[in-house]
């Protein structure tokens, strides 16, 4: 009589338990949110990536379709080799251009396509050079006060 | 301290000797802890389930409490800081990241510890004071089959699930606080949360730290009830010393964990 009352307890207890961690897995990670289906793999050649990090999300027209899995440097090309997972349902022509964008001022950086209009698509295992760089904010305000500088230069 | 020593030297030499001695000890308790599991296993399942039951489904109420109240802290700390960013909307990541990955596992097993912990410790320790656990040698049932595997096995089962069960139930809390209380969106509290807490990442590394600190936990306890001095002092030294040695197991393990984890990449 006491035993299965504590048998009850426990089952309790465990259902409990692992409620908590599909709650912690479906409704705070991303178990079920990510629907990658047959991924193929593009690669990508970038003069400069930025903060990106592997795990990116890929967006297109902001749609997230595949994620970032290996970024290595070419010694070849001098430049750095982004491998990204598509999805399997969607193709992109030849001359798709991937670029590497931020979400907000502060945010995460993600790697934009931009769909072209070539009649080839892109194959598994491709690689394109076909890209933009991440724009780095300290570049830019660099650029930006040289030339306020050459302007008031002028005026003097 | 078994030999009477005179100064201060010879009193610290014994210490370090004891201490060796009763680390020696407790490898060879674990091992032989491990080796009658299977035993225990198959023969005192039902004692397995009840250890469940004791350190398991009586620590529900502390979990959940505290696991409620760490929520609601975080949730308000968080938006107070994160507001003055403009990014109130984070104030999910915050909670769920910190709780998932930190303080789920790490909390849940310092009151895992002194809530369950002890009392295996104060068990254990009372049936040695009372040569219970003798008198079952005598009848040729093992001990460690019959009392300390099925107490060290209920307490690494059921500190993961105390540990999952906290994480949610702070989450809970802090969704309470920051989109019920303080008026965040929740649409963007809970798609922030989803976009940036990783299942595999976050969540199971989380697990992973919890199933640790609940096998460092168990065999603390079943470890110092086993090898208290059989006095009433001796209990109450062993329980102290279950309570100090289990947090900072915990929190040293917990570096190590984190840093082999979380590295930073």
């Amino acid at each position: 009589m006491k035993r299965s009352q504590i048998d009850l307890g426990v089952g309790v207890f465990v259902v409990i338990g692992i409620v908590a961690l599909i709650f912690l897995a479906l409704r705070v990670g991303n178990l079920g949110g990510e629907k990658i289906q047959n991924p193929y793999e593009i690669s990508a050649y970038f003069d400069n990536i930025g903060g990106l990090k592997v795990r990116a999300p890929v967006k297109v027209a902001g749609v997230v379709i595949g994620r970032v899995t290996d970024i290595g440097y070419s010694k070849d090309r001098y430049r750095a080799l982004v491998t990204l997972k598509l999805d399997g349902r969607y193709e992109f022509s030849k001359d798709t251009y991937f670029t590497i964008n931020t979400s907000g001022l502060l945010g995460e950086q993600y790697v934009g396509v931009e769909p072209g209009g070539d009649d080839q698509d892109l194959q598994p295992g491709d690689q394109t050079t076909h890209t933009q760089s991440a724009i780095v904010l300290e570049k830019l305000i660099g650029r930006f006060m040289i030339d306020k500088a050459a302007e008031s230069g002028d005026q003097k | 301290m078994k030999t009477p020593s005179v100064n201060p030297i010879q009193r610290r030499g014994a210490w370090t000797v004891d201490s060796i001695w009763r680390l020696g000890f407790a490898a060879r308790f674990f091992f032989s802890l491990l080796l009658y599991s299977g035993q225990s296993l198959r023969r005192f399942h039902g004692l397995t389930m009840r250890e469940i039951y004791m350190s398991g489904v009586l620590s529900l109420v502390i979990i959940v409490v505290s696991g409620l109240f760490v929520g609601l802290v975080l949730g308000l700390q968080g938006y107070e800081t994160l507001q003055r960013f403009g990014s109130s909307e984070a104030l999910g990541v915050l909670v769920a990241l910190s709780l998932v990955r930190e303080l789920g596992p790490v909390v849940a097993g310092l009151l895992f510890a002194s809530r369950a912990g002890t009392a295996v410790t104060a068990e254990i320790g009372l049936m040695k004071t009372t040569q219970q656990l003798q008198a079952m040698d005598m009848m040729a049932v093992n001990p460690i089959a019959r009392v300390v595997a099925p107490r060290f096995w209920g307490g690494v089962i059921a500190m993961p699930l105390l540990a999952a069960l906290f994480s949610a139930m702070g989450v809970f809390g802090g969704w309470l606080i920051g989109v019920v209380l303080i008026g965040v969106d929740g649409g963007a509290f809970w798609s922030q949360m989803q976009s940036s807490v990783d299942f595999r990442f976050d969540i199971l590394n989380g697990v992973i730290k919890s199933v640790v600190f609940g096998f460092a936990v168990s065999l603390i306890a079943v470890f110092e009830g086993y090898d208290c001095t059989p006095t009433a002092e001796g209990i109450s030294r062993a329980i102290t010393r279950t309570v100090v040695s289990s947090a900072l197991a915990i929190l040293a393990l917990d570096f190590v964990l984190t840093s082999f984890m979380f590295r930073g990449n």
